[in-house]
């Protein structure tokens, strides 16, 4: 039988289901508490913005001062003509007390991440690309397998392939950080406490408009990540990352 | 089977036990180095703790950025309205000559000052950045009498832990602990960008907290009080902010 050798090794590659979850419980449970986080610096952002929905690049930036650029809504406050007649209600109060909770409750989460991604071998395990899928030859023809819509094989339940490494990597090690470093340079007590993280931006409303732009990178990810979860089997993928098994049928996505 | 759920029971409860007396331990300690903030109560204590508590033990001293005369805005933009009270259009009509900044609550020589007093004494001048809570800020000069030397005329005794400040109008009413209170930027503001303070800024008399948000700086000024608690003033949320619904703390 020459399957006799094969068929074991296959059993073993794709781990059965009671055995090895799919994620790791500070996955789910970091993944989960993230998202929590996530949905109120979102919403506590954007009413954050409608205060003043002008962007600068500098130091400064107000009404008087030329603007980067104005985002075509109407704002909380008065002081900042929008062309609309009306001004809405000014919710800063509560987003603010929000936003900076959960940024630090984001905040002490990522780092248990982290840590533990880094004692458990989770980041070279899980996230970074194997060197032969980094190749031109290897990139394009995932890269044409997601523009064909083609469903995943039966080996990626138990992986990522290397866009989404790629992707997860960035988002854990460069947006994030971004986000929470331009997030920390708009405080006067920290940029009085350490200016060289406030002036590496060209200024505190250079800050906060990389700030605004990091997050709608984020939330784009976030879109595109739910997309995939959707289209690649709902039921299943969160089944895994809540539960941690993943599915032991084929999905048909 | 029975005897490992009970270890497990015994051990979950004395992890529990210890956690619980850890966190009170902790919490005393945070509230005797003065790491809690007066609004910690509500659902968002928490943030509001860790926020305040991690930047008192990082900034303590730290001195807000200072600028080139060149980056000053011009025009500076001023936010609200000046006051329309009977009480503060009549000083503005006698171009302030009768404002008063009074000094009370536990000092050892309660004092009330003039304008012309305040100017008298050692000035300090700083290009400081005013940044709103809303989003926008800019860069002005600021002259006045730094906070501490006028807690040291009136003899602020070593139990005060809060300066609590009020503006003629009523509604406005902050405070500050003594990192902030005694910091060498803290002024008691009368000038602005070489003149005197626009009432539009603030004038005749502005708090300023260079390394805390547009909404610590109170305008207006007319007293100041010394205390160790700040249970009695208001609903003892620490300044009108956070009845608000705003952060006490906003060095952010």
């Amino acid at each position: 039988m020459a399957d006799s050798a094969w068929v074991p090794r296959l059993a073993s590659a794709v781990p059965s289901a009671t055995n090895t979850p799919r994620h790791s419980a500070v996955v789910r449970v970091t993944h989960w508490i993230t998202t929590l986080c996530f949905f109120a610096l979102l919403v506590s952002g954007i009413e954050i913005v409608i205060s003043h929905p002008r962007f600068y690049w500098g130091e400064t930036g107000n009404v008087l001062t030329p603007s980067l650029f104005d985002l075509p809504i109407p704002a909380s406050r008065s002081a900042v003509k929008t062309g609309y007649g009306f001004v809405l209600p000014d919710q800063n109060g509560w987003s603010r007390y929000l936003h900076f909770q959960a940024a630090w409750a984001a905040v002490l989460t990522g780092l248990l991440y982290a840590v533990s991604g880094l004692f458990t071998g989770h980041f070279q395990k899980n996230l970074l690309p194997a060197g032969a899928d980094l190749s031109w030859r290897a990139l394009s023809s995932v890269i044409a397998n997601h523009l064909r819509f083609k469903p995943p094989g039966e080996g990626e339940a138990w992986s990522y392939n290397v866009l989404q490494r790629l992707t997860y990597l960035a988002v854990i090690f460069v947006l994030f950080p971004l986000v929470i470093w331009t997030g920390l340079a708009m405080s006067p007590a920290i940029a009085s406490a350490f200016p060289a993280a406030v002036t590496v931006f060209g200024g505190q409303q250079s800050a906060r408009t990389i700030h605004f732009f990091v997050s709608v990178f984020l939330v784009l990810f976030l879109l595109v990540h739910i997309v995939m979860v959707c289209l690649t089997g709902f039921r299943n993928r969160m089944r895994a990352m809540i539960t941690g098994r993943a599915g032991a049928h084929k999905e048909h996505a | 089977m029975s005897n490992l759920s009970r270890r497990k029971l015994i051990t979950t409860g004395l992890t529990a036990t210890a956690g619980a007396s850890g966190l009170a331990a902790a919490a005393r300690l945070a509230d005797r180095y003065g790491l809690i903030p007066p609004d910690h109560g509500s659902i968002y204590g928490a943030g509001e703790t860790l926020t305040y508590a991690s930047q008192r033990l990082l900034t303590r001293h730290s001195l807000a950025r200072e600028f080139p005369r060149s980056q000053i805005s011009k025009p500076p933009f001023a936010n609200g309205r000046p006051p329309k009270d009977e009480d503060f259009k009549r000083l503005q009509a006698r171009g302030f000559a009768d404002w008063r900044l009074t000094v009370d609550g536990m000092v050892a020589r309660p004092a009330s000052f003039s304008l012309g007093e305040l100017r008298s004494y050692p000035s300090r001048s700083q290009i400081t950045h005013l940044a709103c809570e809303e989003g926008w800020s800019f860069i002005a000069e600021w002259t006045g009498v730094p906070l501490s030397h006028v807690l040291n005329i009136v003899g602020a005794l070593p139990q005060a832990r809060y300066v609590v400040y009020f503006s003629i109008q009523r509604r406005w009413w902050d405070s500050v602990d003594m990192a902030d209170a005694l910091h060498p930027q803290t002024l008691v503001t009368y000038g602005m960008n070489g003149g005197e303070l626009p009432v539009g800024h603030g004038g005749p008399l502005r708090l300023r907290v260079p390394r805390q948000l547009g909404y610590k700086n109170v305008k207006y000024v007319t007293r100041l009080t010394v205390t160790d608690s700040l249970k009695e003033f208001g609903k003892g949320l620490g300044s009108a902010a956070p009845e608000g619904g705003y952060a006490w703390y906003a060095g952010i």
